[in-house]
C-alpha cells in the first residue's frame, strides 16, 4: 500500500480518502474547457486540525496541496496541475455561529452558500447572506477565495471577499491563524482595526493557504421581494441608466443580461433591479424613485420598463439562478464557460461590442451579462459561451473565444476574474513587475516548499 | 447504453444542484451524503458512466459501488437544473447497471440478490409456503374473487419489520371493511428492485409471470403494501400488457376513512415521504390525509418533506444488497435524527423497507427513547380500536 | 391597404362628442372636445394622440358605430407616436411574430381559439368542453393587441395570414364553420376591428361567454349553484363587444352568482392597468388599480373573475392581497359544475 496514502488515512479515515482511478478522473477536470491533470490523492477532511497534519505531510513530502469547494469555478482553478493532493473541504460544512446584532456568521470552509441560506432561513428568518448565481453548492470559502459576487450587491460591497468578518486559515507551513478581530477577542465582527492580513488569502485561489473557516457578513431579509426590468435598445446608455439606478440607493441588486435568444431579448439590453421592501408602501416608494430617476429615459420613449409576467419575474429574481446553469445546455452539450472581466462601469459598451464580436468570430453563440459591483465602483461583466462536450471543436472554439476575451478585457481596461492559468499569465505580464515580484516574494515568505496549488500566478509554471 | 442515453449522457454539467433538495437545507443525495467524493454525487456518477463507455475508466469494485450505491431516489430528478435531461439522470444509472448486468461485472452482493429472487422468488431465500405465514392469525383471505387483491411483497412477507407493517395494513383494511385476498405462498416478489438492479430479463420473467398469474385469478384491482410494488405493477407492467388499478394502501385507506369513527390520539408524529411513493409516482396528500383524518394526531413536517424528502437508503436495491453501508452520514441516520428536531414522538412511515431503515437507525443512534418508527396503518387501527 | 371604414360626415353631425366626453382619462368640455375632434378628423396634432391610453372605450361610446379609437390608432401612428417605448414595441413585435410552423390538422367541433395563450389550454376540459378541439399559437394570435401599441400596420400586415391559416388548416377541411373565441380580442378582431378594416371573416365567430352560457343551459340540472358575490373585471377588447356583456348576467344566474353592483363595471369598468405599465403611465396604473379593487372589496366581493388572461395577470395580486380569489370565467364554470 502507497506510503502517503496510509499516512492520509490515519489522519482522516481511510474512507475519506482516495487515489482510486475514478475520483482521480473525477478530480482531474471541473465543468468548463480546461485541460484535465489527475491528483495523486483526493482528500476530504474533517477538521482544522486534519488540514494542518495533511499540510504538514505534505510539505514533509513536497507534494502538492490544492483545496476544492464546490468545484465550480470552470477555469480549473481546482484542477491539480502538478498532481498531489486535492483538498475537497465539503465535509466541513457546519455553521458555528450566527450573531444576529453583528450580522455575521461563522462557518466552515466548506458550507454551501445554498445550505448557509436555508439555514438562516429556518433559524434567523430576519437575516440573509449574498449568494453568487452560481448551484447553492458553492461553498462561502470558495467564493471568496476567487473575489466572486453575489446577489445584494448594492448592500454591500458586492464581492464576498469584502464581505469576509474574519477568516481562520492553515499556513502552508501548518500554523493555524485567526485573522481579524477574532484573533484578539471571541468575536468575528471585524478585520478592522487591526492589519488587514486577510487579503493575503482573498483572491489568492489558494495559492496561499488553506481557509477552514470564515467570517461573513449577513444582510437585513425583507419581507417583499419585487424587480423592475428596464429594456434599452442604445448600449452607450446602460452606464448612465446603472449610475441613475444605483445612485437612488432604492435597489438590493443591479445586474443586466443580453441573450440573442428568446427573440423578444434579441437587440436589447435588460436592466434587472431587484428591490425587497417590509411593506407595499415602502415598495411603491422604492418603485417610484427609481422610475423617476429614469424618467427623461422612458419619456423620450427610447427605452423603458417593460411589464414583467409574474413567472418572469420570479425565474429573474431567483437566488441562485438555475437559470445560468441550465444555459450549459443551450447547445445541448452540458457546459459553457465565461470570462468574467471586472470592468469600469463605463466600460460596459465596449465589453458588449466585443462580446458580441468575439461570439460571431468564432461562430459560437453567447450570453452577455453582469452585475454592478457595490454601489458603482465596478462592474462584473461576464462573457459566457455555450458548448458541447462531446464535440472537441466546439471545445477548442470555446477555449479560443476566452484567450479572445481575455485580451479584449485587458485591453479595455478590465480585468479577468477568476481566469485560467492562461488568462492569469496574460495579467502577470501586464502588471507591475514590482507587484508581481512583491506577491511572489510573500508566496515564498508564507510557502517555503511551493506546495499551494503551484501552477497558479506564476509568469512561468 | 441504449442510444437514447448515450446521446444525452455528455449533458450533465456537473453543476451540483442534484446533491441538495430544493430548499437546500442538507445534502440529500443518499450516496453523496454518505461518501462525500464528488465521484459518489449524480453528476459524478454520470460522468463516470461516460468515461466508462468511452474508455477512460475501466470497470473495478470501486466503480461497481459508486454504480451501485445510488438509491434511484430521484432527488437529482427533482433539483437538477437542466429540463431537458433531468427526467432521464436515474434511468441513465439504471441503463449502466443494465449494462454491467449483461458484462457480468457485478458486485457480489447484487449477484447474490438476482440469485435469490430466481431461485427463491423472494429476497430473502426464504421457503414459498411460508410467503403467507405473515398473516396467520388474522383471518385474512385466499384472492378469490374479492375487490382487491392485496399484494404483500418480498419485505412485508419475510422481514420482521415488514411483517408488522403487512399485519397492521390488512388488519386495518379488515376492520374498515375493503374487500380483499392475499395469494399468500402464491406471491412472487414484484420485481422492482431487479429492475432498478438491472437486471431487465429477470424482472421480465418475474413481471409476466405475475401478470399471467393476476391475469387468470381475475384480478382487477390492486393494492400493495409497498410503494415499490406500487411503482413496477403500476409503471411497469403495463408496458407488458399488465394493465391493473393499482393502489397504494394509504391511498385506500384516504378514500374511506372519512366515514369510520376514531378516537383520540394526542401524538405529534412526522411523516417520512417514501421516494417510490413520493418524487417516484407524485403521491404526497394520501398518506398525509390518513394521518390528518387521526383526531388529536398534529402532523408536523420536517424540513425536507415532499418532493425534498430525504431518502431513507434503501432504494435501488440497497435494501438488500447494502452497497451504500451504514455509519453516521447514513441517510437512515441523519432522517432519524430529523424527524426527531421536529419534536415529533413518533416517525410514520409508508413502506417496509423505510420502516426497516429507519427502525435500525433509530437503533443505531440510540434513540429510542425519543422516537418510535410506526407505519401509517398502525397509528390508524390504534385510533380505530380506541 | 385596408383602409378604415370611418365616415368623418358621421362625427361632423355629432354633437354629443361621446367618444371624448365619456372618456374617463382625458378631460374634455364640449368645446374643446369639438375642437380636438376636429383635428383628430383632418389629421392634425391634436393632445388625443399623446393623451389616449388606448383602453378601447370610446368604441362602445360612439352611438354611431364610427370607430373613433381605431381612427385615433390610425392617427397615432402617422404621426409616429409610440405609446409603449420602442424597445418594448419592437421587442414584442418580434415575440409574437408568426412562426410559420402551423399544419393542417383535424379538428372537432366546437372549436376554441385559444389565441395565442398556450399556458391556458389547461381550461379547455371537462363537461364544459367536451369533446372540443382547441387551437392556439403565434399563427393564429389575432394581434390585435398592438393597438395599444399604436401599429394598426402590423394587425393589418398579420391578420389576414392568421385568418387564412385558422380556415385552411382547421375549419375548413373539417367543415367547421363556427369558431369560439376564448379571448374577447379576438372575438373583437373578427366582429369589429376586421369588419372596420374590409378584412373579410370566413368563419362565424362566436364569444366563449355565449359559448358557456349555452353549454351550462344544456348541463343545468348538474350545476351546483356557488352562492357567491364576485366582481367582474371587465377587459378592454370586450369594448368592441359591448353586447356580449348581457352574457356575463345570464351565466351567474346560471351558476347562482351574483355580480355585485360596483362603480367601475359595465360601461364605467378601469383597465386593468397593464397597457398602462407598457406605456410608462405608472401614477395611472397604481391609481386605477386601487379604484378598482377597492371598489370591487367595497362592495362585498369575494372573488374576482376576469376573461382576459392578461387582467389576471396584473391584477391577481392585488386581488388576492385584498382578500378575494381571482379566478377566470372559465374556472368558476367548472367549479359550477362540481370540476
Amino acid at each position: 500500500m502507497d506510503r502517503i496514502f496510509e499516512r492520509l488515512a490515519d489522519i482522516v479515515g481511510s474512507d475519506y480518502v482516495s487515489n482510486a482511478a475514478e475520483e482521480r478522473f473525477i478530480y482531474s477536470r471541473d465543468g468548463g474547457v480546461q485541460m484535465p491533470h489527475e491528483p495523486d490523492y483526493v482528500v476530504l477532511p474533517n477538521t482544522t486540525e486534519e488540514v494542518q497534519k495533511i499540510i504538514l505531510l505534505a510539505n514533509e513530502e513536497k507534494i502538492p496541496v490544492v483545496p476544492m469547494g464546490g468545484g465550480l469555478v470552470l477555469s480549473g482553478l481546482s484542477i491539480p496541475l502538478k498532481g498531489g493532493i486535492v483538498l475537497d473541504m465539503k465535509r466541513m460544512n457546519r455553521i458555528i455561529e450566527v450573531n444576529e446584532k453583528s450580522h455575521y456568521a461563522v462557518v466552515e470552509a466548506g458550507t454551501a452558500l445554498g445550505m448557509l441560506s436555508a439555514y438562516l432561513n429556518k433559524h434567523h428568518p430576519s437575516l440573509k447572506n449574498s449568494l453568487p448565481d452560481a448551484p447553492p453548492v458553492a461553498t462561502v470559502a470558495g467564493n471568496i477565495m476567487i473575489h466572486g459576487s453575489g446577489h445584494l450587491s448594492q448592500s454591500e460591497g458586492g464581492f464576498h471577499s469584502e464581505m469576509v468578518t474574519g477568516l481562520e486559515v492553515v499556513l502552508p507551513t501548518g500554523k493555524i491563524v485567526k485573522l481579524g478581530s477574532c484573533s484578539t477577542v471571541p468575536y468575528w465582527f471585524s478585520r478592522a482595526p487591526l492589519p488587514d492580513l486577510a487579503g493575503l488569502f482573498l483572491g489568492w485561489n489558494g495559492t496561499t493557504g488553506i481557509i477552514t473557516k470564515v467570517g461573513i457578513k449577513l444582510f437585513p431579509r425583507p419581507l417583499l421581494n419585487d424587480g423592475l426590468m428596464f429594456m434599452t435598445e442604445d448600449v452607450d446608455t446602460v452606464p448612465d441608466i446603472m449610475f441613475r439606478i444605483v445612485n437612488t440607493e432604492m435597489c438590493e441588486d443591479l445586474t443586466f443580461f443580453i441573450t440573442p435568444k428568446p427573440a423578444m431579448f434579441e437587440g436589447f439590453q435588460m436592466t434587472i433591479i431587484s428591490i425587497t421592501a417590509n411593506s407595499e408602501k415602502e415598495m411603491r416608494l422604492k418603485k417610484e424613485i427609481i422610475r423617476d430617476a429614469l424618467r427623461d429615459y422612458y419619456e423620450s420613449k427610447e427605452a423603458g420598463f417593460v411589464p414583467v409576467p409574474k413567472e418572469m419575474k420570479a425565474f429573474l429574481l431567483e437566488a441562485p439562478q438555475k437559470n445560468l446553469s441550465a444555459f450549459a445546455d443551450v447547445r445541448k452539450g452540458g457546459g459553457f464557460e465565461y470570462v468574467g472581466a471586472i470592468i469600469p462601469v463605463e466600460k460596459i459598451p465596449d465589453a458588449y461590442r466585443a462580446g458580441l464580436d468575439i461570439a460571431a468570430k468564432n461562430g459560437i453563440t453567447y450570453s452577455l451579462g453582469g452585475r454592478m459591483i457595490g454601489r458603482g465602483h465596478s462592474f462584473m461583466f461576464y462573457f459566457a459561451y455555450p458548448f458541447n462536450r462531446a464535440d472537441k471543436e466546439d471545445m477548442d472554439r470555446v477555449r479560443q473565444a476566452l484567450d479572445d476575451t481575455n485580451h479584449a478585457a485587458l485591453k479595455m481596461g478590465g480585468i479577468p476574474w477568476k481566469a485560467e492559468v492562461s488568462g492569469q499569465q496574460l495579467i502577470l505580464k501586464q502588471m507591475e513587475p514590482s507587484t508581481y515580484e512583491f506577491m511572489q516574494d510573500i508566496r515564498k515568505l508564507l510557502d517555503p516548499n511551493g506546495i499551494m496549488n503551484p501552477g497558479n500566478w506564476e509568469v512561468n509554471p | 447504453m441504449k442510444k437514447e442515453y448515450a446521446d444525452i449522457i455528455h449533458r450533465c454539467f456537473r453543476c451540483g444542484w442534484c446533491k441538495l433538495p430544493l430548499n437546500f437545507k442538507d445534502f440529500n443525495c443518499p450516496s453523496y451524503l454518505k461518501y462525500r467524493f464528488e465521484s459518489f454525487s449524480s453528476g459524478g456518477r454520470l460522468w463516470l458512466i461516460r468515461a466508462w463507455m468511452n474508455g477512460e475508466i475501466q470497470t473495478s469494485e470501486r466503480f461497481a459501488k459508486i454504480i451501485f450505491s445510488c438509491v434511484t431516489c430521484k432527488n437529482c430528478v427533482q433539483a437538477c437544473a437542466m429540463p431537458k435531461i433531468r427526467e432521464y439522470l436515474v434511468d441513465m444509472v439504471i441503463n449502466a447497471r443494465e449494462d454491467m448486468v449483461e458484462k457480468g461485472v457485478i458486485p457480489p452482493e447484487v449477484r447474490d440478490y438476482f440469485k435469490a429472487v430466481s431461485i427463491s422468488g423472494n429476497a430473502y431465500k426464504m421457503p414459498q409456503e411460508q410467503r403467507g405465514a405473515w398473516a396467520n392469525g388474522l383471518d385474512v383471505e385466499r384472492y378469490t374473487a374479492q375487490e382487491y387483491l392485496f399484494y404483500v411483497g418480498d419485505v412485508g412477507s419475510y422481514d420482521e419489520e415488514g411483517v408488522k407493517m403487512a399485519r397492521s395494513v390488512a388488519g386495518l383494511l379488515k376492520k374498515v371493511g375493503i374487500s380483499f385476498g392475499i395469494l399468500a405462498s402464491d406471491e412472487i416478489t414484484d420485481g422492482n428492485e431487479v429492475k432498478t438492479l438491472g437486471e431487465v430479463g429477470l424482472f421480465e420473467q418475474i413481471a409476466s409471470q405475475n401478470i399471467e398469474k393476476f391475469k387468470k385469478l381475475d384480478v382487477k384491482k390492486i393494492i400493495t403494501l409497498s410503494p415499490h410494488a406500487y411503482n413496477s405493477i403500476k409503471n411497469e407492467y403495463p408496458k407488458l400488457d399488465g394493465n391493473f388499478e393499482v393502489y397504494h394502501y394509504t391511498q385506500v385507506l384516504n378514500k374511506v376513512l372519512n366515514d369510520i369513527p376514531m378516537g383520540e390520539l394526542n401524538v405529534k408524529v412526522t411523516y417520512h415521504d417514501p421516494c417510490y411513493l413520493g418524487r417516484w409516482n407524485n403521491e404526497y396528500w394520501a398518506p398525509r390525509s390518513v394521518l390528518n383524518s387521526v383526531p388529536g394526531l398534529e402532523l408536523i413536517e420536517m424540513d425536507r418533506n415532499m418532493q425534498n424528502a430525504l431518502c431513507c437508503g434503501g432504494g435501488g436495491g440497497n435494501f438488500f444488497t447494502d452497497i451504500l453501508g451504514t455509519g453516521p452520514d447514513s441517510s437512515a441516520r441523519v432522517r432519524v435524527n430529523e424527524a426527531i428536531d421536529t419534536g415529533a414522538s413518533v416517525l410514520a412511515v409508508a413502506c417496509p423497507i423505510c420502516y426497516r431503515m429507519l427502525s435500525d437507525a433509530v437503533k443505531a443512534e440510540g434513540v429510542e427513547e425519543k422516537i418510535q418508527v410506526r407505519d401509517i396503518a398502525d397509528i390508524v387501527s390504534e385510533a380505530v380500536n380506541k | 391597404m385596408n383602409a378604415l371604414n370611418f365616415d368623418p360626415g358621421i362625427c361632423a353631425k355629432c354633437e354629443t362628442y361621446d367618444c371624448l366626453m365619456k372618456c374617463q382619462y382625458m378631460d374634455f368640455d364640449l368645446e374643446s372636445a369639438r375642437e380636438e375632434r376636429w383635428k383628430l378628423i383632418r389629421g392634425e396634432d391634436t393632445r388625443i394622440l399623446n393623451d389616449c391610453v388606448t383602453c378601447y372605450a370610446c368604441e362602445e361610446y360612439c352611438p354611431y358605430n364610427n370607430h373613433p379609437f381605431y381612427l385615433i390608432v390610425e392617427r397615432q401612428e402617422e404621426k409616429g407616436i409610440h405609446p409603449v417605448p420602442k424597445p418594448i414595441e419592437k421587442s414584442q413585435i418580434k415575440a409574437m411574430a408568426p412562426k410559420g410552423v402551423i399544419a393542417p390538422m383535424k379538428v372537432k367541433e366546437p372549436v376554441i381559439n385559444m389565441c395565442y395563450f398556450p399556458m391556458m389550454l389547461g381550461t379547455i376540459r371537462g363537461k364544459l368542453f367536451e369533446g372540443a378541439s382547441a387551437i392556439v399559437g403565434s399563427d393564429i394570435f389575432c394581434n390585435l393587441m398592438y393597438l395599444h401599441f399604436a401599429r394598426n400596420s402590423v394587425i393589418k400586415e398579420r391578420l389576414p395570414k392568421m385568418i387564412e391559416n385558422i380556415q385552411k388548416n382547421y375549419l375548413e377541411p373539417s367543415g367547421v364553420k363556427e369558431l369560439i373565441c376564448y379571448h374577447d380580442e379576438c372575438y373583437g378582431t373578427y366582429t369589429s376591428w376586421a369588419p372596420a378594416f374590409g378584412i373579410e371573416v370566413p368563419f362565424k365567430p362566436i364569444h366563449l361567454f355565449e359559448y358557456l352560457y349555452n353549454r351550462l343551459s344544456e348541463l343545468k340540472s348538474e350545476i351546483k349553484p356557488l352562492n357567491l358575490k364576485v366582481a367582474y373585471q371587465r377587459p378592454c377588447s370586450n369594448r368592441l363587444s359591448p353586447e356580449i356583456d348581457h352574457f356575463v348576467d345570464d351565466i351567474f344566474g346560471l351558476i347562482g352568482v351574483e355580480r355585485v353592483n360596483r362603480k367601475y363595471d359595465h360601461e364605467n369598468a378601469l383597465c386593468c392597468g397593464g397597457v398602462f405599465e407598457a406605456q410608462q403611465r405608472f401614477d395611472l396604473m397604481e391609481k386605477n388599480q386601487t379604484l378598482n379593487v377597492d371598489d370591487m372589496k367595497e362592495n362585498g366581493a369575494t372573488h374576482c373573475v376576469f376573461n382576459c388572461p392578461f387582467c389576471f395577470w396584473t391584477l391577481s395580486d392585488l386581488v388576492s392581497q385584498k382578500g378575494m380569489t381571482p379566478i377566470m370565467m372559465s374556472d368558476l364554470c367548472h367549479q359550477a359544475l362540481g370540476e
